[in-house]
């Protein structure tokens, strides 16, 4: 039996998703000879830290009734630095801005010899090139599926599953919120206005949504798409950005009525980036409603291959983080 | 100007000299001959399809050659645009000159705005429009859907592509 001590730096949705999973795949994990252990698990007041591993069902419940797990004040940073640990799992709020603590987190994992494996978009978006190049200089192994897609698997399936089969574009449907949005205009043939508000009330858009309606979230995941799959030096200013808040029912009517769907697409290949409402036939595989993602490769040797699935929520967010964990694990 | 052509011929022999050599004199290229021998028509004639590459102005002459050598024209039809695009605009699109609009594919020459669809809300709300392009071939689609996109810059209008589009 392998011991894997982990951190759990960033206790929100997905930080707690991590957790029940962990808990949940407990004893599958320890089937498959790994006995991962967390170590800490820390939040913006503070962290719980045992050695020997935490209780994470009381942390979880912790976190419910007080609104933090913190049991000491420490930071994140403090955390990777002095407690030992080989995996730090980085799932702090993003900042696209700046990169926030995530970045400083993820630069101070790979100093320390530690791997890190996120589902925090920010810092790869701003820093991928000086993130990717810290892992290698420091022989730590830099994991991030979640990133992009959420549970939907994307980066590993181009660079792993479909190894050998050269990808010559991807494009999809990469935020939840704008297809939301935009399926439930159709629907109800209510303006943009009316379904954002419905969207806010039930949580699928951020009180400020400005994010995901401009396609700025969009056009994060594509660049590092554009970093990690094309091996673009890329960054948000090489992506051609235009939301969803020009879209009207009367254009969602027309183009159904002519057998379309209109969608906030966007797309990476070597010629560009690109983030854009298009006109999509009903009946392509692009064209999936709700809040689903939907990503479609296109390969050399077989076409498109689509993945469709759900880009966000806790625990299935925090299923892609499993699996970039299990993959270490089995590199070793 | 891609031109398909129906005739009929009598069936006797020699009557396919006689149906391309008025093609030949007037310098068309024959693209296609269906020549339907087993289906005679009702009035034991033979129908035979074309599909011609010719310029406009030839096809009246060709039409007279044809009847002259005793062959039938029965129908006459222009394949003049072979590919087909729609496009979404959205914006205050009629006024700020929807008929411009129109007119700067149209004057082109290789494609032409065949279909608008139009949607006016409200007075203070964003209009929709639905356009169909068609166009001679793919290369000039691009170019028309180029300045479609400078069109809509100008005009603040946003242009909702189909997928398959090079951005």
């Amino acid at each position: 039996m392998k011991t894997l001590r982990c951190s759990i730096i960033g206790f929100g949705a997905i930080g707690q998703g991590v957790a029940e999973v962990l808990l949940l795949k407990k004893e599958f994990l320890e089937d498959t000879g790994l006995d991962v252990r967390v170590v800490a698990v820390v939040d913006s007041k503070g962290a719980t830290i045992d050695p020997d591993g935490v209780d994470l069902a009381d942390c979880l419940a912790r976190k419910r009734e007080k609104g933090t797990v913190a049991l000491e004040k420490i930071t994140g940073l403090e955390v990777i630095k002095s407690v030992d640990h080989e995996l730090v799992i980085e799932t702090t709020p993003t900042n696209i801005e700046t990169g926030g603590a995530g970045l400083q987190n993820m630069l101070a994992a790979f100093e320390k010899g530690r791997d890190v494996v996120t589902s925090n978009k920010g810092p790869l978006t701003l820093k991928y090139r000086e993130l990717v190049e810290s892992a290698k200089v420091a022989g730590c192994i830099f994991r991030f599926e979640a990133t992009v897609g959420g549970s939907m698997p994307v980066i590993n399936l181009a660079n792993e599953v479909l190894a050998g089969n050269n990808v010559r574009s991807i494009k999809g449907i990469l935020n939840g919120t704008c297809n939301y949005i935009l399926t439930r205009m159709m629907e109800e043939r209510a303006s943009y206005t009316d379904i954002l508000a419905e969207s806010m009330e039930l949580g699928i858009a951020e009180t400020d949504p400005t994010y995901d309606v401009e396609g700025i979230d969009t056009a994060c995941k594509l660049v590092i798409l554009a970093n990690s799959i094309f091996g673009l030096d890329a960054t948000y200013k090489d992506v051609d950005v235009t939301g969803i808040t020009k879209i009207t029912p009367e254009a969602l009517e027309m183009a159904y009525q002519n057998g379309h769907v209109i969608k906030l697409i966007g797309e990476v290949s070597r010629d560009g980036i690109h983030v854009a409402p298009r006109l999509v036939p009903v009946n392509h595989p692009l064209a999936v409603g709700g809040t689903l993602n939907v990503a479609s490769v296109d390969t050399e040797l077989a076409g498109e291959i689509t993945v469709t699935g759900r880009g966000a929520g806790s625990v299935e967010t925090a299923s892609a983080i499993l699996s970039d964990l299990i993959s270490i694990y089995r590199e070793q | 100007m891609r031109v398909s052509m129906d005739i009929e011929l009598k069936d006797v022999p020699g009557q396919m000299l006689l149906a391309l050599q008025p093609l030949s004199e007037c310098r068309a290229n024959l693209i296609t001959v269906l020549h339907h021998h087993q289906k005679l028509t009702p009035r034991k004639t033979v129908p035979v399809q074309l599909v011609l590459e010719t310029r406009p102005e030839n096809i009246p002459a060709i039409k007279a050659k044809l009847e002259e050598n005793g062959i039938k024209v029965v129908r006459v039809g222009e394949h003049r645009f072979r590919e087909s695009i729609n496009v979404v605009l959205i914006g205050h699109v009629v006024h700020t000159g929807i008929q411009d609009t129109i007119d700067e594919i149209d004057k082109t020459g290789f494609a032409e705005v065949v279909d608008i669809s139009l949607s006016m809300p409200g007075i203070d709300l964003l209009s929709s429009a639905f356009i169909k392009i068609n166009a001679l071939g793919k290369e000039e689609i691009q170019k028309a859907l180029n300045i479609l996109k400078e069109v809509s810059t100008k005009k603040d209008l946003l242009m909702v592509l189909p997928i398959d589009i090079q951005a």
